[in-house]
């Protein structure tokens, strides 16, 4: 497959490239950072994992009760919420290509649009927990379950887990915008260049593994149950 | 320096690609199928991911130890979600009633 590679003009220095005296080479220090950036991606898996082995057991033994509550999740909201992950994504995804091509303008711009999908999906989230509130589906605060009153225990597990997910979740995004505000003020001081470009892609890791995320929390909290 | 550095037109199509899956899943998740509905959700959230791991998050040109981590964290995922489901779905397990069981049965077999 055809790979695009910047035209290096020169050699570059151990300056430019930010290169640490026990890398070798700046390639090698890059694998280190990505290597690095799995390990800890890989310990946030296994943190979200745990929470989905839970959705898992509790619905596997409340499959009727935790179907209840599909009725109560806002498609519409959820539903435009993935797509600007997803948007976000890509931008983010440009972002880092931007990086890599030392267009620092490009990459201000993909960098502010994707803090921006990243805010309007916070925005739309607040605006569910509100209903929710609203609803009364708030578990410990408010919960009421009057229209299927023989799942209202069981399906309490299911508002639980929902608010710890998507809240564990947006807790991520906050998180995440914190650190593309970094880039920002980074990349405005002329940072990042074809040499050095480690923090966008690392940040950038960071920011698909938390859209991967919600991937599954759609479909898990929001669409299954849809069919009853 | 040299490194991988994306195009535009697989980045946009991977983009596209997730926004139709996600019509999808949620188009099939009003039709009735039964538990066939959660793993018709799966495949596709699943799908969905590797195409973000693969492209957008680059594991596609990363070093073979780093795919070497990115499996063995999803082999820990795995072992984690298989141990679990298959505690909570042995626990009201009983040797009672089994043909190997000395006892005599009491009450029901599940």
């Amino acid at each position: 497959m055809a790979e695009t590679v910047v035209p290096v003009t020169h050699e570059p220095t151990p300056e430019e490239t930010h290169l640490r005296h026990h890398f070798a080479t700046p390639e090698q220090q890059m694998d280190a950072a990505t290597l690095g950036m799995w390990t800890f991606l890989i310990t946030e898996v296994l943190f979200f994992g745990g929470m989905f082995a839970g959705y898992a057991v509790y619905r596997g033994m409340y499959p009727d009760a935790f179907a209840s509550t599909s009725r109560y999740m806002n498609l519409v909201l959820g539903g435009t919420n993935t797509a600007v992950l997803i948007c976000s994504s890509l931008t983010m995804a440009l972002s880092v290509r931007a990086a890599q091509l030392s267009k620092r303008r490009d990459l201000i711009l993909f960098l502010i649009l994707t803090m921006i999908f990243g805010t309007i999906f916070l925005v739309i989230k607040g605006f569910e927990y509100h209903d929710k509130w609203v609803e009364q589906l708030v578990p410990g605060f408010n919960f009421r379950y009057d229209e299927a009153i023989q799942y209202a225990h069981n399906a309490q597990i299911l508002f639980f887990l929902y608010f710890a997910m998507t809240g564990m979740h947006a807790l991520h995004m906050v998180v995440g915008l914190g650190l593309l505000t970094f880039l920002l003020v980074q990349a405005n001081r002329r940072v990042f260049h074809a040499n050095y470009f480690a923090p966008v892609e690392m940040i950038g890791l960071y920011w698909h593994f938390v859209d991967i995320v919600w991937i599954f929390l759609f479909p898990l909290l929001y669409l299954i149950g849809q069919n009853r | 320096m040299t490194a991988h550095i994306p195009k535009v037109r697989p980045l946009v199509l991977v983009w596209a690609s997730l926004i139709v899956l996600t019509g999808i899943t949620s188009a099939v998740s009003k039709i009735d199928l039964g538990e066939w509905n959660v793993v018709v959700a799966l495949i596709i959230a699943v799908t969905k991911a590797s195409l973000v791991a693969w492209i957008f998050m680059g594991v596609r040109y990363t070093t073979t130890l780093t795919k070497l981590f990115v499996v063995a964290g999803l082999v820990w995922l795995g072992i984690m979600l298989l141990i679990t489901a298959s505690d909570y779905k042995s626990r009201n397990w009983t040797y009672q009633g089994q043909p190997w069981s000395q006892t005599k049965t009491v009450g029901g077999s599940h």
